[in-house]
């Protein structure tokens, strides 16, 4: 790349900072052994990227450093973004914490800074422009990285947020007009809300008259998700089925009578086996052992 | 009820009334406003008395909303009914009215409610 074209990327009038950056770049690419091995010894003293082995860090490390002086040349911050992602979401199933990443571009930076230092430290003045020149666009790096990966981090977060919300309420049925809920996880209020939703059009998919709604998966209750239950149960009935609530264990029923939810209104059994014989016997199917099975 | 003196002759009520043997059907076209919804609820109490109706089955499903004024007007209708001798049962309320109605907090207690008509039939023993 030419000097014509780095220097119509940076936007400073000052014509001493469109020759610097051009300098920097050119010391930064002279001396690119040298700073990034320095770069990874210091990760590795941070105890940064644990879970990456040596040599992958330092591959990484290669291909930011690159990017970053890059950066630096075009002032164009779209492949560094590219590439933060990329590399976000490789790290991203690895466990790499935010800090890890914003620490390591950080550390990067001050690699840079010293090594600037030291080959300007007999110009103070020329020092001065320099890093004027520099800060900047370090920290913009330092920004576009850490936003990446954040962005990154939550889209994951959000994709599998929505994966378990389909996966995480199956209305099964299991006799003519009886369904069963089985609930795993945290009940919060979204999904609670979503959960009726599908229950509701559940029943009048499979024209339910009773259906058995297993708790056993849930580990603790609060008001709000017990009283949403409540309404679950409620919306139900308006629909015309019967609610057989199974599995609160000894936790969560001592929990609701501490806090004083009302639960009498709603018919409960022990176990899910339990709930389906119940049900089973309600609906008048008799469900008999043949005697020679085994 | 406030009055019972004549008023002006008023459009139909968007809702038919059929009697079924022992049974009065109230199929529900479309939204009733709050006199409408009264209207009805006077119109049908009326009917079980001279037709000596046992029970009374309202057909809902043609309704996406359901306010909490007419969820109480048919509570309190099954209610009165039921000092006339009539069951009341209410049918084909849909998922997204269940959930509003409990969103909204109402409750419909001394109501029985059924998937459709022919689980409402069902009820009534047809």
């Amino acid at each position: 790349m030419t000097d014509q074209s780095s220097t119509e990327a940076t936007a400073e009038p000052v014509h001493s900072e469109d020759k610097l950056l051009p300098e920097l770049v050119a010391h930064l690419r002279d001396n690119r052994t040298d700073l990034r091995q320095q770069w990874a010894e210091r990760i590795t003293q941070a105890h940064l990227l644990t879970s990456m082995t040596n040599q992958e860090v330092f591959s990484e490390a290669t291909s930011v450093y690159d990017n970053y002086v890059e950066v630096l040349e075009t002032g164009s911050v779209k492949a560094l973004q590219h590439y933060a992602r990329d590399l976000s979401e490789r790290i991203i199933p690895r466990g790499v914490e935010t800090h890890e990443v914003i620490g390591i571009v950080l550390l990067l930076r001050d690699v840079l800074a010293r090594s600037l230092f030291e080959k300007y430290r007999d110009d103070f003045e020329l020092l001065n422009h320099v890093l004027d020149a520099y800060e900047p666009a370090a920290n913009r790096i330092a920004n576009t990285v850490a936003v990446s990966f954040v962005e990154q981090r939550e889209r994951v977060i959000r994709d599998q947020q929505d994966a378990l919300l389909e996966l995480s309420t199956p209305v099964l049925q299991v006799r003519e007009r009886l369904l069963i809920l089985p609930i795993i996880g945290v009940l919060d209020q979204d999904r609670a809300q979503q959960l009726t939703e599908q229950l509701l059009h559940g029943i009048r998919a499979h024209r339910a008259k009773l259906v058995v709604i297993d708790v056993t998966g849930v580990p603790n209750m609060d008001e709000a998700v017990a009283n949403s239950l409540v309404d679950t149960v409620t919306a139900s009935r308006l629909m015309g089925a019967d609610v057989i609530i199974t599995g609160l264990s000894s936790e969560i029923a001592q929990t609701l009578v501490t806090i004083g939810v009302d639960l009498s209104k709603m018919h409960t059994v022990g176990d899910l086996q339990g709930g389906i014989e119940e049900a089973e016997r309600q609906l008048g199917f008799r469900v008999s052992k043949v005697p020679d099975a085994d | 009820m406030p009055t019972d003196a004549p008023t002006a002759p008023r459009a139909p009520l968007p809702a038919s009334i059929l009697s079924q043997g022992p049974n009065l059907i109230v199929s529900i076209h479309a939204a009733l406003d709050d006199e409408q919804l009264v209207r009805l609820q006077r119109d049908l109490l009326e009917r079980v008395g001279r037709d000596r109706s046992s029970g009374i089955l309202i057909d809902v499903a043609a309704l996406d909303v359901l306010d909490s004024f007419a969820a109480r007007t048919l509570a309190d209708l099954a209610y009165m009914a039921q000092l006339r001798g009539a069951r009341t049962v209410v049918v084909g309320i849909a998922p997204e009215v269940a959930m509003t109605l409990v969103r909204l907090g109402v409750r419909i207690p001394l109501t029985q409610t059924a998937l459709d008509l022919e689980e409402g039939l069902e009820w009534l023993g047809m």
